[in-house]
């Protein structure tokens, strides 16, 4: 059942120069949330900033009835939500979106890239429960882009690319060591991050013959399936990356991979 | 209890709140969000002939206190809206009022008879002014002669409630009005989104996948407003006014202005309960200032 609620704001974890962790306490019992779903977040403190801003929910405690959302700073949207005060009112809309499946095969990759780690956490933690085996692969320009390593470990081994080499492989995220060689030990992939990279990961998928989903962050005016400013080119028509979305099956997709 | 009813020629309005073509969807998409059988109507998402997808994305980019948008009419089509669409948001207790839409004047026409053939459907809103589409749209909108000619055409094979919808990309707002009152249109509504672009310069590439686009929200309203105003000392029939209505207040001001109903649209992206409030806020301003029907507040502007 999707809400529009008042949130009020818990507090801030600063990770680095640009981004955050923003943890908000809800009204009433939360509903539930599945990994790949996100939300609709209004920013009511800046006059420049005039639609909702959709984030991926990071992480979900039904118990404390509270959402965190990994949050990178990229322009006045994201840059106010990090100066939002403890106890300050946030209007949020959620759950939105569908989510990522659970595939049939144990041993799963997960490609994050820059903000696109958002989604993972919920997801670990989701496929330990159905008894599959997790490997993290983020990559990241910078070795201080790369954080949380710490909050993934516990659902699985982490990998690291850095482009500046500074931390883990050298190189982008494609081209870690691990896709070396004609089989991979994956047997199904997810990823989120810029499309560039996703695109490069789908492209590995197919050669190898694996399954992939993408998680995608088109623009969005509604979040809701209310504008159709946010579809995506698939086999059968636009689709709607709000509604339909934001995870796909690259095997949906007309990517040219 | 106050009396918010109002009548748009045939089409018997029980308040003057609806929302807007293309930011409501076909209503299902707000159940989970308000009751949406409080709205005296819904004007649903552009209808063509064929089934159209629509232009690329990107088809969004926002704006200072607005966005435009470039979606280019993405719909299955108007069999498909009857047949599938239509069945399913019929059993809401509020108007269906389908936006035709057309390259041709052949296209517009074929849709209409179509719908005239719905039982249920007592009124459509012709679109002559969507800015997002290569052929027709807003073609038929900016130019006096095409303008009447599709409002005529229309005309002859609709009985029921023929709404207009006005683009505001013109010269003389005033001027087009009563071109398509004489070719026959029951009711105005204005205004649909002005053209507009948006650049990112650090990639020096245009942000819309179609480079311009239409832009909503409260960027235009001073200039819906005053449109809304000409054209209601222009004409005699009813308007209906829309153009960056966020509030109740807004609200207000275009039904001051001449509005008999009008059509919350960009808001419901921000707050999909934005039109029930709306309501709300009507009757409250209402019984504030002591008005026992909001047809008294219809151009009701005070002037000195
Ligand atoms: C489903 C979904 C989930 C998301 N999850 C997360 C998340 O968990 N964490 C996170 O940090 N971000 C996430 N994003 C991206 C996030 O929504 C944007 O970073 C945010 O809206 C930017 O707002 P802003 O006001 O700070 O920047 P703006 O001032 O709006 O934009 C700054 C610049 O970035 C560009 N831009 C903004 N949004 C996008 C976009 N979606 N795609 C491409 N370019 C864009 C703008 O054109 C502009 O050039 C997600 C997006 C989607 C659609
Ligand atoms: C995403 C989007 C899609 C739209 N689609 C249509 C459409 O299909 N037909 C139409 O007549 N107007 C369409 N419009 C225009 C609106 O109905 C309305 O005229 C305009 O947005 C101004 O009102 P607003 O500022 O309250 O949004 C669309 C507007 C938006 C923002
Ligand atoms: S963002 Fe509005 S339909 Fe997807």
């Amino acid at each position: 059942m999707k809400k529009v609620e008042d949130f009020r704001v818990l507090g801030h974890k600063w990770l680095n120069y640009s981004s955050y962790i923003i943890e908000l306490e809800a009204p009433e019992p939360l509903s539930p949330v599945q990994p790949g779903n996100f939300a609709e977040i209004e920013i009511s403190n800046s006059p420049h900033v005039f639609l909702r801003r959709p984030f991926s929910i990071f992480d979900a405690n039904p118990l404390t009835n509270t959402l965190s959302f990994y949050v990178k700073v990229i322009g006045e949207g994201t840059r106010v939500l990090g100066k939002a005060r403890k106890g300050d009112k946030v209007n949020i809309i959620y759950p939105l979106g569908n989510a990522f499946s659970i595939p049939e095969k144990k041993n799963i990759l997960v490609v994050a890239g820059g903000s696109g780690i958002a989604p993972f956490i919920l997801y670990g933690k989701a496929m330990q429960k159905q008894g599959k085996q997790v490997t993290f692969l983020l990559g990241a320009r910078k070795a201080e882009d790369i954080v949380l390593t710490e909050m993934f470990r516990p659902y699985g081994e982490v990998l690291i690319t850095t482009e500046d080499g500074l931390l883990g492989e050298k190189g982008m995220v494609t081209q870690h060591s691990i896709f070396i060689g004609k089989d991979s030990p994956f047997e199904h992939i997810v990823t989120c991050g810029p499309e560039p990279m996703m695109k490069a990961v789908a492209g590995i998928a197919r050669k190898k013959k694996v399954s992939c989903e993408v998680s995608l962050e088109n623009t969005m005016a509604c979040g809701f399936g209310a504008c159709l400013c946010c579809i995506v080119e698939t086999v059968d028509g636009n689709k709607c990356v709000c509604t339909e979305g934001p995870v796909f099956n690259i095997n949906q997709l007309t990517w040219q991979t | 209890m106050a009396d918010l009813s109002v009548s748009i020629h045939k089409l018997q309005l029980k308040n003057p709140v609806t929302t807007a073509s293309g930011t409501y969807g076909y209503g299902e998409e707000f159940v989970e969000f308000m009751d949406v059988n409080r709205l005296a109507a819904i004007f649903v998402k552009g209808i063509t002939l064929e089934h159209r997808e629509g232009n690329p994305y990107p088809r969004m980019a926002e704006t200072a206190s607005g966005m435009l948008n470039s979606v280019g009419l993405q719909n299955r089509g108007v069999d498909y809206f009857i047949q599938h669409i239509y069945p399913r948001v019929r059993n809401f207790d509020t108007h269906i009022i389908p936006n035709v839409n057309g390259s041709t004047i052949e296209d517009y026409v074929t849709v209409t008879r179509k719908l005239n053939e719905v039982k249920g459907i007592e009124a459509i809103e012709l679109n002559i002014s969507c800015p997002n589409v290569k052929a027709g749209g807003m073609a038929f909108g900016i130019n006096r002669k095409s303008a009447m000619e599709a409002t005529r055409a229309v005309r002859d094979v609709y009985d029921k409630t023929l709404i207009v919808k006005l683009s505001p990309n013109v010269t003389d707002i005033a001027d087009m009005a009563r071109a398509v009152v004489d070719a026959g249109a029951d009711a105005i509504s204005l205004v649909n989104t002005f053209l507009g672009m948006a650049i990112n310069a650090e990639t020096r590439r245009p942000i819309l996948g179609t480079i311009t686009g239409g832009l909503s929200g409260p960027a235009i309203k001073p200039i819906a407003l005053r449109m809304v105003w000409d054209v209601f000392k222009a004409v005699k029939v009813p308007v209906i006014g829309m153009g960056g209505i966020m509030n109740a207040a807004d609200a207000i001001e275009f039904i001051l202005a001449g509005s008999t109903a009008i059509q919350v649209g960009t808001a419901n992206f921000i707050d999909p309960a934005a039109s029930v409030k709306i309501l709300q806020g009507v009757k409250e301003y209402m019984a504030r200032q002591g008005v026992s029907s909001v047809k008294e507040l219809i151009g009701g502007m005070i002037v000195k």
